[in-house]
């Protein structure tokens, strides 16, 4: 008789105590007050006494073994073995000596590993899958992050922005990516094209049909094989059909486009939290550099750079300024597309005698 | 080695001064000796291919392991002719510690794992928090996962089930968590693991844990069911170390950047450059507290406020997530098994109320707020309103009853 295969310990989220830095552990929950000396670099002190100095540096978040062992290489000699990483795949490593701060971040800036990242910087972007690994993809990931922190890296070492910027990526309009102060997200522009063959043995129909958000899309036959068909003036081209019915092709090398939303904020720090905003769509998808999504994403984060004020997030600073202010500011054209007519997009109208001139 | 694909596009991304994942991959493609060297040569060549057509070519499929119903993503090229090696890409999603903490021992036994197993390309973290494990065939997932299993690791979630969670740093290193974040993070998903592995619910359900009104993990929008720390007595005020930030910085910088920027008009500055603070109007959201670090701080009556419904576009629209709990103590093990069953409770009325691909939010706006509130046995509250209904399109038969109600909640409050 053969073994008994071996079935799963189904231990869930691992205890992350035995992993933790040593100070961090002694002190959990007893932390007195932090600042940050310089950027990339954060100090916290707990009731104890005790100190903790972190040092935050970038990654490509895609990372082969040769990196992830190198940057453990740095964590055994320069700190302490131990490191964590932020909701934004940035690493950080923690040291109890003040005078082990400077040896690392210069051992982490001579590697390419830039530090950074805290405070009122532009924290690195968070991203999603895209080409490499997408089953949905209209654009890649990693390489429209990687292209666009070589343009902001110095933003990212230094702390010089209003407040802080977070930027977030979406391969398609699910926007896994999430909000960000600015988003940078494909907007598809054209209706999916159907592979009529192939409907009826990949796709539930009702399914597809349940899918889409302006009910768009019927059952059909075409050439004898029941298949779906969308109402092409209904369509909205959002691309909610494709995942779960392949054959209804979304993506597309020139109509798939992209387009930037600004102001999406999550904290509840002094406001509410906020939806991003439409700002441009229409740009490329211009691998592998995508210098137009650049050119408008720079030409924003400098307007907020010149005129919001300490603590204001993207979203605040237009708040202030207004939207004719941000569209100015930025040189960026307002059209009959930014006013919504989704449901409940009364409330973004402006219903008082309050204008900007 | 040399590289097998030319991969003109690809190599425009290895200058500049981020660190560039195309160098890393062409690493993996260069190690002949290892047993991955020939799929990383064919991802490459793939992933070119991409950036010059502009299209994806990965589709799903069914792949997992024994006795789990999710935690691994399928990927089958579309293209396998033309890059044989890399035509099974599988994803492990990999559940990472509470807090995001390893030691380098745990990374290089990961590391190691996934090189004889996998691709050796791994991502820290995907957007759920998980680990991604990313690139094996079909046949060596199996035998990776066994060996992630055996150092203490288990899989997230995929599909229509409770998926990984993240916590944010919170009592390992911040002044300003307000309850213990991974133990909320471990206790909550550990119960609901079922739903996990073996996922049958309408749709994606999420929880994510921050600390404080500064939300690092991006609970409130990104998660089904965010739990943020607050607290509900006077905030802390050091004011000897309150007068030192304004000889320091000036009037005018703390009157412009922390007394003007309350957004409940809560703080002014007395004439002798200490603070003054009305509590009672003071919501949390912790600017003050995040700009005045040594002087200001949290107070001790802590606890957790409960957001439910977060989520993006599909299908309705976006929605944040809205009040459930204004605040919730978090400190006995009873506090932390009463968030357990209300987590258990809203699965539960999802799973039997929700359509099927319909997020709880979603579900909420069709059903009414009032409804899930009976369902999961919660009481009504001003605060998990902006404001009370403006349409008069309402039936108050029973408003004498419902006035009782709240009368006999008052009551049992000021008897506590």
């Amino acid at each position: 008789m053969s073994e008994a295969p071996r079935m799963p310990d189904e231990c869930g989220v691992p205890d992350p105590m035995p992993l933790m830095h040593p100070v961090m552990r002694e002190n959990f929950g007893n932390w007195a007050w932090h600042d940050r000396p310089r950027p990339g670099v954060l100090h916290h002190v707990a009731k104890s006494g005790a100190e903790i100095w972190t040092i935050k540096a970038g990654t490509q978040r895609q990372m082969d073994v040769y990196t992830i062992r190198h940057l453990c290489d740095i964590a055994d000699q320069f700190a302490d073995g131990h490191v964590r990483f932020t909701a934004r795949s940035n690493i950080e490593f923690m040291v109890s000596d003040q005078a082990r701060v400077q040896p690392l971040i210069d051992k982490l800036t001579e590697d390419g590993f830039p530090v950074g990242g805290t405070g009122n910087s532009i924290s690195m972007i968070s991203h999603t899958q895209g080409w490499l690994h997408c089953d949905i993809p209209g654009t890649d990931a990693s390489g429209v992050v990687k292209a666009l922190m070589d343009e902001i890296y110095q933003d990212f070492i230094h702390e010089e922005m209003p407040n802080r910027v977070k930027i977030t990526t979406s391969c398609c309009q699910i926007n896994c990516g999430g909000q960000g102060d600015i988003a940078i997200n494909v907007q598809h522009t054209k209706p999916p094209i159907i592979n009529h063959d192939l409907v009826a043995n990949m796709c539930e129909r009702p399914a597809v049909v349940a899918r889409c958000p302006v009910a768009a899309i019927r059952p059909a036959m075409v050439a004898g094989k029941p298949t779906l068909e969308v109402d092409e003036k209904k369509c909205i081209c959002c691309g909610a059909c494709y995942p779960p019915c392949p054959p209804m092709q979304i993506n597309d090398p020139v109509n798939s486009k992209l387009a930037i939303w600004v102001g999406g904020k999550h904290s509840s720090t002094r406001t509410k939290p906020t939806f991003h905003k439409l700002v441009v769509a229409g740009l490329p998808n211009n691998p592998p550099r995508w210098p137009e999504v650049a050119d408008v994403v720079k030409r924003i984060l400098a307007a907020y750079k010149e005129d919001g004020r300490p603590w204001e997030r993207m979203s605040e600073w237009i708040d202030r300024i207004g939207w004719p202010r941000f569209f100015e500011a930025t040189g960026l054209p307002f059209t009959r597309h930014h006013i919504e007519d989704w449901r409940g997009g009364r409330s973004s109208l402006n219903t008082s005698s309050h204008v900007h001139f | 080695m040399a590289l097998k694909h030319q991969t003109p596009m690809l190599d425009q991304l290895e200058s500049g001064p981020w660190p560039s994942f195309v160098t890393g991959l062409k690493r993996l493609a260069e190690s002949e000796d290892k047993p991955y060297a020939d799929m990383m040569q064919d991802l490459l060549g793939q992933l070119e291919y991409s950036y010059t057509t502009r299209k994806g070519f990965w589709k799903g499929g069914t792949v997992g392991v024994r006795g789990y119903g999710a935690g691994i993503i399928p990927r089958f090229s579309e293209v396998a002719s033309k890059f044989p090696e890399s035509s099974e890409f599988h994803t492990l999603r990999v559940q990472p510690p509470a807090g995001m903490h390893y030691d380098t021992d745990t990374l290089r036994k990961m590391c190691d794992i996934w090189e004889e197993h996998g691709s050796g390309l791994i991502a820290f973290h995907g957007q759920s928090g998980d680990i991604m494990f990313q690139g094996s065939t079909t046949e060596g997932t199996q035998a990776a996962f066994d060996a992630l299993n055996e150092i203490g690791f288990d899989l997230g979630g995929a599909g229509a089930g409770v998926r990984t969670s993240m916590s944010c740093v919170g009592g390992a290193r911040c002044e300003q968590s307000c309850y213990n974040e991974q133990k909320a993070h471990r206790m909550i998903i550990n119960s609901t693991l079922d739903d996990m592995h073996r996922p049958s619910l309408p749709y994606k359900f999420k929880f994510k844990f921050s600390g404080c009104a500064n939300d690092c993990v991006n609970a409130s929008h990104r998660s089904d069911f965010a739990v943020l720390g607050t607290w509900r007595d006077d905030m802390k005020v050091d004011q000897e170390a309150f007068k030192q930030y304004v000889a320091e910085r000036g009037r005018k910088e703390i009157n412009d950047q922390v007394i003007n920027m309350c957004p409940t008009r809560a703080l002014s500055m007395n004439d002798d450059d200490t603070l003054d603070v009305d509590n009672k109007s003071c919501v949390r959201c912790m600017h003050c507290i995040n700009v005045l670090t040594k002087a200001l701080s949290p107070g001790d009556d802590k606890g957790v406020t409960i957001l439910l419904g977060g989520k993006r576009t599909l299908k309705i629209g976006d929605l944040m997530g809205s009040v459930i709990v204004p605040f919730k103590k978090l400190d006995t093990e009873e506090d932390f098994e009463e968030l357990v069953e209300l987590a258990e409770s809203c699965i539960e009325f999802f799973a039997e109320n929700a359509l099927e691909h319909e997020r709880i939010g979603e579900m909420v706006e069709r059903i009414g707020l009032i409804n899930f509130l009976d369902g999961v046995g919660l009481e009504v509250d001003p605060n998990m309103v902006t404001h009370p209904r403006t349409s008069s399109y309402v039936r108050t038969d029973d408003w004498d009853e419902e006035v009782a109600k709240w009368e006999a909640r008052k009551g049992a409050v000021a008897a506590e």
